[in-house]
């Protein structure tokens, strides 16, 4: 079952009509995704072919999910529209909203998540800034390559894209039951600890790969929920320790803040709660892999 | 971006929030005009983006526009903790009676922005909050209903600012929060605010961090960004749209995402444990789905970086295919030789991921010997790492 997307999931993809948007909606079909339909108010009404799918354009979400049952959109609108392109998706009340736009001011998603929270929180938000939510076998929302690994009992959270990947390659002989990159940007709507409490509650899942990143103190949280409720095996890993302090490191939430934020304070955290922390991303995956072998 | 405190203090000013008379000066001379305007005793202060200025000098009272020309030129050109001065701001003094603080900022944990407001103003808020956290208020903001004057009489109140400067204080709290949301700030702090000898409020200092992400709202930012104390690699690099931060060390690093690089500075930094420690030389990550013109534009960057003694290219093929990325460096290196820059500095490559075994291939059979292929991530982070400590 994985956690929060399945392959029951029926999935609309908000921007399908753009270039991002149409590129990666043929990647999620081609994935065994259930696409079910696109938003564009511009063009409600049309169809467009992917290869011989052709998928319906509706003028919202809520039009798309009254018409189709979806239950998670993918947003892949441009950043000066993202804030009313999730603003809509919650009031629609659609379960899981995965936004994948990069470069969505601050002002912009701590907006859209008060408003969420505003309205009991009916909405289960991925991103800004993230590649998405994948099942391996089941079902693929954003734009994490599917035919990297197999389904299989490890679940992944994780700030960066590409190490997310990495790290899938790395195990991909053991599989995994969902990967989750949540993004690097300060504000986010998903975070580790979300992540973590759901793949504690995961009957397929039996271990969890955390990676975190410099900036903030989520990797440091994330450390103290698990020691008071991850009984699974946790291993960790953590990017930026070469990072000087004060320089954005391509994530916009990447940054040392005078002396916060650093990957050494993330790091301890997590080793004080006994979780084994990889020095480099091969590591990490051995440190799992010995876990999954019982050895 | 961190804006220096004139930069603040105008932006305050075009607020309507009140700030004390002034102007920024890159001579003594323009000092000297500045002071003259403003006329009477002025203050000149050392503009640079850290703490400390005033124990290390960079503070000055002058009476008249001859003593303001004086101590401009002590100043600039002063050095504050590794920063050089450029600039001073000049400004009218005030006459101050009482220091309080207040701030606005983004509160990554709560995942939404935080007040900060004390009666203790004037020195390290931090420092405050740890020996007498009852003098410091911490109020949560909802990001979408703000401030308005009922929120801010409630911040005003609980931080117990004395009645006779409460409304201003409210006022004030109103229009900085209006000022941090138009401009996309994550922080605007001023320390102290002060209440000047005739009873009037002041914001007397100016800390502001604007979101570079909000630039495409805001046009006029970009005037903001300070040329001259952009690293020159860092500046061409923008000029490319690539996403570089120069750093100290001899191994040149392109990578694709943010992750993937910082994770391999980390990598080659171990790796130079073993090799004459030698360290990163850059952050540099191309993105997804890099062509060859940017691949290409990527190598002239981190080559043209004269500590640079090998380079490490490490790519993850997610959605890029490695068999483009093989191409790209080819073509680049290539491109390069066209544009009559000689490379001599040995690279050394890893793919992985989608298509990497038609990516090997083609390094391969392109046979260039400055390139090295190593298949593993730490194998060839240590690889590079030996090479820059043999260039050494």
């Amino acid at each position: 079952m994985a956690i929060w997307l399945t392959k029951d999931s029926k999935v609309i993809v908000q921007g399908m009509t753009g270039s991002e948007g149409s590129k990666h909606t043929r990647r999620m079909l081609a994935a065994g995704t259930n696409v079910v339909g696109g938003v564009n108010p511009r063009k409600a009404g049309q169809t467009v072919d992917f290869d011989g799918t052709e998928l319906p354009v509706f003028a919202s979400v809520a039009d798309a999910m009254a018409e189709t049952g979806a239950d998670v959109t993918v947003i892949f609108v441009p950043p000066q529209f993202t804030k009313a392109a999730v603003v809509e998706a919650i009031d629609a009340a659609i379960p899981l909203a995965v936004v994948i736009t990069e470069g969505v001011p601050v002002h912009d998603t701590a907006s859209f998540w008060a408003y969420n929270v505003a309205q009991g929180e009916r909405t289960r938000i991925i991103g800004p800034n993230c590649p998405g939510i994948a099942s391996p076998g089941a079902s693929n929302a954003g734009i994490i390559p599917a035919d990297i690994t197999g389904s299989g009992r490890i679940g992944l959270v994780s700030k960066s894209g590409t190490l997310t990947y990495q790290m899938m390659y790395e195990l991909r002989d053991i599989g995994f039951s969902t990967c989750v990159g949540i993004g690097g940007d300060p504000i986010i709507g998903t975070t580790h600890i979300d992540a973590l409490a759901a793949f504690e509650a995961d009957p397929e899942t039996d271990a969890i790969v955390m990676i975190g990143e410099i900036g903030g103190d989520a990797e440091e949280r994330a450390a103290e929920f698990i020691k008071a409720n991850v009984t699974k095996p946790v291993v960790g890993y953590i990017a930026g320790f070469t990072a000087p302090p004060g320089k954005t490191m391509g994530h916009a939430g990447a940054i040392i803040s005078g002396s916060a934020g650093t990957a050494e304070a993330k790091q301890a955290a997590l080793e004080a709660v006994g979780v084994k922390v990889g020095k480099t991303p091969t590591e990490t995956a051995k440190l799992m892999r010995e876990i999954m072998s019982g050895s | 971006m961190d804006l220096y405190e004139y930069q603040g203090r105008d932006l305050f000013e075009r607020h309507g929030l009140p700030v004390l008379a002034g102007g920024v000066a890159t001579t003594p001379e323009e000092a000297r005009a500045i002071a003259e305007r403003l006329g009477g005793r002025v203050v000149v202060k050392a503009q640079v983006k850290v703490g400390g200025r005033g124990k290390a000098g960079g503070v000055k009272l002058a009476e008249g526009p001859d003593e303001a020309v004086a101590r401009a030129t002590d100043i600039l050109g002063m050095d504050i903790k590794g920063h050089t001065v450029h600039k001073v701001m000049i400004t009218v003094t005030a006459d101050v009676a009482e220091e309080y603080y207040f701030s606005y900022l983004l509160d990554r944990a709560n995942r939404t922005f935080l007040c900060i407001a004390s009666v203790a103003g004037g020195m390290d808020i931090e420092q405050v909050a740890a020996e007498t956290p009852d003098k410091v208020v911490k109020a949560p903001i909802d990001a979408v209903k703000g401030v308005d004057e009922a929120k801010a009489r409630e911040i005003v109140t609980a931080a117990g600012f004395p009645t006779e400067v409460a409304d201003q204080v409210v006022e004030i709290a109103v229009g900085l929060w209006q000022a941090f949301v138009a401009e996309d700030a994550t922080l605007v702090e001023v320390n102290p605010l002060a209440k000047n000898g005739d009873g009037r409020m002041l914001l007397l200092d100016a800390k502001i961090s604007l979101d570079e992400n909000a630039a495409f709202r805001h046009p006029d930012h970009e005037a903001l960004v300070d040329q001259a104390a952009v690293d020159p690699l860092e500046q061409a690099a923008k000029a490319k749209d690539l996403n570089y931060v120069k750093l100290d060390g001899e191994v040149g690093i392109i990578g694709n995402g943010a992750g993937l690089v910082m994770s391999t500075l980390d990598v080659v930094a171990y790796a130079g444990e073993r090799h004459g420690n030698v360290k990163p030389a850059n952050f540099l990550d191309i993105g997804g789905g890099a062509s060859a013109a940017v691949m290409a534009n990527g190598l002239e960057i981190v080559l043209s970086d004269p500590a640079v003694k090998s380079v490490f290219v490490n790519v993850f093929g997610g959605i890029t295919a490695c068999d483009e990325v093989a191409n790209g460096i080819i073509q680049a290196l290539a491109l390069l030789e066209q544009r009559g820059e000689q490379v001599t500095k040995p690279l050394v490559v890893r793919l992985d991921g989608n298509n990497a075994e038609a990516g090997r291939a083609i390094l391969d059979s392109a046979n260039n010997p400055l390139v090295q292929r190593v298949d593993t991530m730490d194998g060839a982070a240590e690889r590079a790492a030996e090479l820059a400590a043999a260039g050494v």
